[in-house]
């Protein structure tokens, strides 16, 4: 087993030096940096002053490296826009992201296992046929208009929620959280909705389809030949089975939460990263999309990594194979 | 009826198709007494199983019973729905599946599934009911059941595995016992052991079982009584030496001749001609007239009558010489 | 002695596509045919555009900023003109902007669907035929750019093209730029699609044959093994388009896609967006609604042609 670890992190960290790579040739190809930081009226001293500075005149390799070395740090240069350390503004905004991200996924996974389960239990009926019609809905549509008709409807309409913003924070250190206002709270609940949707039917569906085919299998038969009650094969049988496949798949959804955060984000104004990183976008503010590509790389490819080895916790059969079997 | 603690009659098994109705199961009656093993034997396809499935209520619909009674120890069953029918499950009736490889779930220990059984149907605390699986795996032959009974399904052989599976079925003393092709998923070695360990189990319990396969041998190993079945309908029925030896119906017969051992000597081996009817067409009068030497119009025209107390539905069943 | 057999005129195309099992499934389904009567028709409204809508939107001889901010169907204070979705904040009449929105929408899907899956296949082509490192190579790119989401590679190959663009360029080439990010982050399933039948097509005997002959790997490639992969990718193609329309949208919406002189359905919805809380719905709503009625019914089509293929459910 530790063989396998060691093989997953290996990997794990051959595909951040990739990324890295694309990171830092975005940074030093695309457009000059020094243009970005000085001014109109700059002398030839200042240039070359500032290339030495930064190590433009370094070869590739040690600026890659050093690249890195700075990126472990945590330093990522200055944001061409605001003038500001990009570390900084991005552990600014961080806690907003990951607050709605966490509702949401809250949201997606209890609701969406919820209903999966009551879904495979009655195949049939008025309420399934609804839930299957709404998902298929909530599969079909973009998140961001989801959004957009949601403020409509909401905000617009009713004015019962608020349509933009994240209401008024609480400080704890270096955290801000909405989670302690009333008003926090209530700008929370559209966009995480939105947010949070396309996940909850995804996994409905797929909680659905694995129970159904769990509940076909022979020992779910056995079961109910030696007349278990129907609350007892459903879930301490068939949900504990239906489950194991899935966490897998719920695991690796939940990362690309905080990538499409970017998107809801956007609809409602919401100041966390993702808005960040479109606004860098739209300025052409690299030192910000680097960095913000790295930090969302670790991150799927650390989740990617923990669900692999969790996985290998949960399924009993992994475990004994691995490590050479009866 | 009366003693008996299985009593089937008349039964009669529906499944609704676009080709129009399908009957696995064809007005078939028999009884098991208790501690009797009566093997219910055919061709993949006879209806052997949805008889089986009938009985402990598992039938998946469309398939229904339509017509017939089912009586287990004086009490009529066929008509109980539900929770009552869930009851009887595990209780009073247990079921033996064929593959042991797919009939435990993976997820589980096996004291899990057992305990779980136990509690279901018996008032014990949580530990009386765990030395209860403990004893359960010790009879069926699982060495070192203390330690094991933590250990999950894979972690077992095949043979193992259906043991397990047999303890299961036992666990809370059911009257009836049926055993759906029990070896046929295993190794020829371990076939024998499992068939000597269902009979040793039964007997000593005074268990009724129904034995379904399509092995004669193990119909000449383990049986008391045999029921053979062609087509959905009993065709014969009677004490297993008699309808080995002597079998009086014409496909009992061919199926005889045609094991490997009766062809010992020459040099084909015996085959009945042409194969068993699809279910969606049946055809008139006999259902086995098509392939039998003996056939007459009267075969192919009318029903022939049912097995009830009698041993076999034809017109002309074959006599043999009485060997002095 | 037996005649030798008459030849037997094959069927035509169109004979042996009504008698498919496809076809008979399709009119059975209520669903499909609705959906694909609706695609059909938003297909042809856009692609009619110039000759349906009343107006040119994007001409700006036309527009009379005076139009602007009238409601549907009520006379302008101004101009007394009406126009049936109203006008935005350009005098521009929203039911124009939605048909030629629709145009860019559906040019870019389809557009970045065709070079995804040129890109992919002949990657895919290579990667299982040639084998050894460029395999790896190709298919270990793939590996890492899935561990990301394709939007997310869209956004960022936009972001980068854009820096490298010249600044007074740079809405010109928009379109161009979506399609090539669009495309670029959806090549790898038909890469693997196309390798794992590239696998299986290469020990088959005619390509033995091909190789005894002396063919080179090339033509081996195109004219033996591409019509063999084939049936996989088609069915790709056509969820790829409805994910691709939908990319479009979101890119378009977030402002890294469509610029405002070319809108798409997803760069009005942005605009409308802005103009929500001061009163003029109209703005926002009907483009809005347009791209629900398309996404939902692509996505049906798509959903209904996913089951109707799956041999799994037969």
């Amino acid at each position: 087993m530790l063989a396998f670890i060691i093989r997953r992190v290996g990997q794990s960290l051959f595909v951040l030096l990739i990324v890295g790579l694309v990171a830092f040739s975005m940074f030093r190809f695309v457009g000059d940096p020094i243009d970005n930081m000085l001014g109109q009226e700059r002398t030839a001293e200042d240039i070359d002053r500032l290339r030495t500075q930064l190590g433009l005149d370094q070869p590739f390799v040690v600026q890659y490296y050093k690249f890195l070395e700075g990126a472990v740090q945590g330093n990522f240069g200055i944001s061409y826009r605001q003038g500001r350390p990009v570390i900084d503004i991005l552990l600014e905004r961080a806690p907003a992201t990951l607050e709605l991200a966490a509702v949401s996924g809250f949201f997606a996974i209890v609701f969406g296992v919820a209903l999966g389960v009551v879904t495979a239990i009655r195949r049939k009926g008025v309420l399934t046929n609804t839930i299957m019609s709404v998902s298929l809905v909530g599969v079909s549509l973009p998140t961001f208009l989801v959004g957009v008709l949601l403020i409509y409807l909401f905000s617009v309409e009713l004015g019962w929620l608020p349509s933009f913003g994240r209401g008024d924070t609480v400080s704890l250190g270096a955290w801000t959280s909405g989670f302690f206002t009333e008003s926090g709270l209530k700008a929370l609940i559209l966009p995480s909705i939105t947010l949070g949707l396309y996940q909850m039917t995804l996994i409905m569906r797929l909680v659905r389809s694995e129970m159904l085919e769990v509940l076909r299998q022979d020992y779910i038969r056995f079961a109910r030949a030696r007349g278990l009650r129907d609350r007892a094969v459903n879930f301490q049988h068939a949900l504990k089975n239906t489950l194991v496949p899935v966490v897998t798949v719920i695991g690796l959804q939940l990362g690309s939460i905080i990538a499409f955060a970017i998107i809801t984000e956007t609809v409602f104004q919401w100041p966390g990263a993702g808005l960040l990183f479109i606004n860098a976008i739209q300025f052409v503010d690299i030192p910000v999309m680097a960095a913000y590509l790295m930090m969302i790389s670790v991150m799927f490819v650390g989740i990617n990594l923990l669900v692999d080895i969790l996985y290998f916790f949960i399924d009993p059969r992994l475990r004994i194979e691995r490590s050479g079997g009866h | 009826m009366d003693d008996s603690v299985l009593s089937i009659r008349g039964l009669s098994v529906e499944i609704p198709t676009r080709h129009g109705i399908v009957r696995p199961v064809d007005g078939v009656s028999y009884d098991i007494s208790a501690g009797e093993i009566l093997g219910v034997v055919g061709e993949s396809g006879a209806g052997k199983s949805m008889a089986g499935n009938a009985v402990i209520g598992l039938l998946t619909p469309p398939a229904h019973i339509a017509k017939g009674e089912i009586w287990l120890n004086g009490r009529r069953i066929d008509q109980s729905k539900g929770d009552a029918m869930r009851r009887l499950r595990g209780k009073e009736i247990g079921m033996v599946f064929q593959d042991p490889l797919t009939s435990l779930n993976p997820l589980l220990t096996i004291g899990d599934q057992l305990t779980g059984t136990i509690l279901t149907h018996l008032p014990l605390s949580g530990a009386e009911a765990r030395n209860r699986a403990v004893a359960a795996l010790e009879e069926v032959g699982i060495p070192g059941a203390a330690e094991r009974i933590d250990s999950y399904p894979h972690e077992f052989s095949g043979g193992m595995r259906q043991r397990v599976v047999i303890a299961l079925a036992l666990c809370c003393e059911p009257s009836l016992v049926i055993a759906d092709e029990p070896t046929t998923a295993l190794d020829v070695s371990v076939q024998a052991q499992i068939i000597a360990l269902l009979k040793r189990l039964c007997r000593d319990r005074g268990t009724a079982v129904m034995l379904i396969t399509h092995d004669m041998g193990v119909i000449a190993e383990a049986t008391d009584r045999v029921a053979v079945m062609y087509a959905g309908r009993l065709v014969e029925l009677g004490i297993v030496q008699d309808v080995l030896t002597a079998p009086e119906h014409p496909y009992t017969h061919g199926l005889m001749a045609s094991t490997p051992l009766a062809s010992l000597g020459k040099n084909r081996l015996h085959q009945i001609p042409g194969a068993m009817p699809r279910l969606d067409a049946v055809p008139e009068g006999c259902a086995f007239h098509p392939r039998c030497p003996y056939a007459t119009d009267k075969c192919r025209k009318s029903p022939v009558p049912v097995v009830t107390d009698g041993r076999v539905a034809c017109w002309h069943p074959l006599v043999h010489e009485k060997v002095v | 002695m037996a005649e030798a057999p008459l030849p037997v005129k094959p069927e035509s195309r169109w004979r042996q596509t009504a008698q498919s099992d496809l076809f008979y499934a399709f009119k059975q389904s209520p669903v499909a045919m609705v959906s694909a009567a609706v695609v059909l028709g938003l297909v042809l409204a856009a692609v009619f555009a110039p000759l349906i809508a009343p107006t040119n939107p994007f001409d700006p001889a036309t527009l009379n900023l005076m139009n602007g901010f009238t409601p549907p169907m009520e006379p302008n204070a101004f101009t007394a003109q009406t126009f049936m979705l109203g006008t935005d904040d350009q005098g521009r009449d929203v039911f124009s902007t939605i048909l030629y929105g629709m145009r860019t929408s559906l040019f870019v899907g389809v557009a970045a669907v065709l070079f995804a899956m040129v890109l992919g296949v002949t990657l895919g082509l290579i990667a299982g035929y040639t084998g050894g490192w460029l395999e790896t190579t190709i298919m270990r790119t793939a590996d890492v750019q899935l561990t990301f989401p394709s939007i997310l590679v869209a956004m960022l190959i936009f972001g980068v093209a854009k820096g490298v663009t010249p600044l007074e360029y740079r809405d010109q080439m928009a379109i161009w730029v979506l399609i090539l990010a669009i495309g670029l982050s959806d090549w790898v399933q038909f890469a693997r699609v196309v390798r794992g039948a590239t696998l299986v097509e290469k020990n088959k005997e005619y390509v033995q044959a091909a190789r005894l002959i002396g063919r080179n790997p090339g033509a081996i490639m195109w004219r033996h093994i591409l019509p063999n992969v084939m049936s996989p990718v088609l069915v790709i193609a056509t969820i790829s388009l409805a994910l691709a329309i939908i990319a479009e949208a979101t890119l378009s919406f977030l402002g890294v896609g469509a610029p405002p002189t070319q809108p798409s359905l997803g760069t009005l919805i942005r605009i409308g967006q802005g103009f929500l809380f001061s009163g003029e719905w109209w703005i926002l709503l009907f483009p809005a609604v347009t791209l629900l009625v398309l996404a939902l019914s692509v996505n049906l089509l798509g959903d209904w042609l996913r089951e109707a293929l799956n041999p799994r459910l037969r």
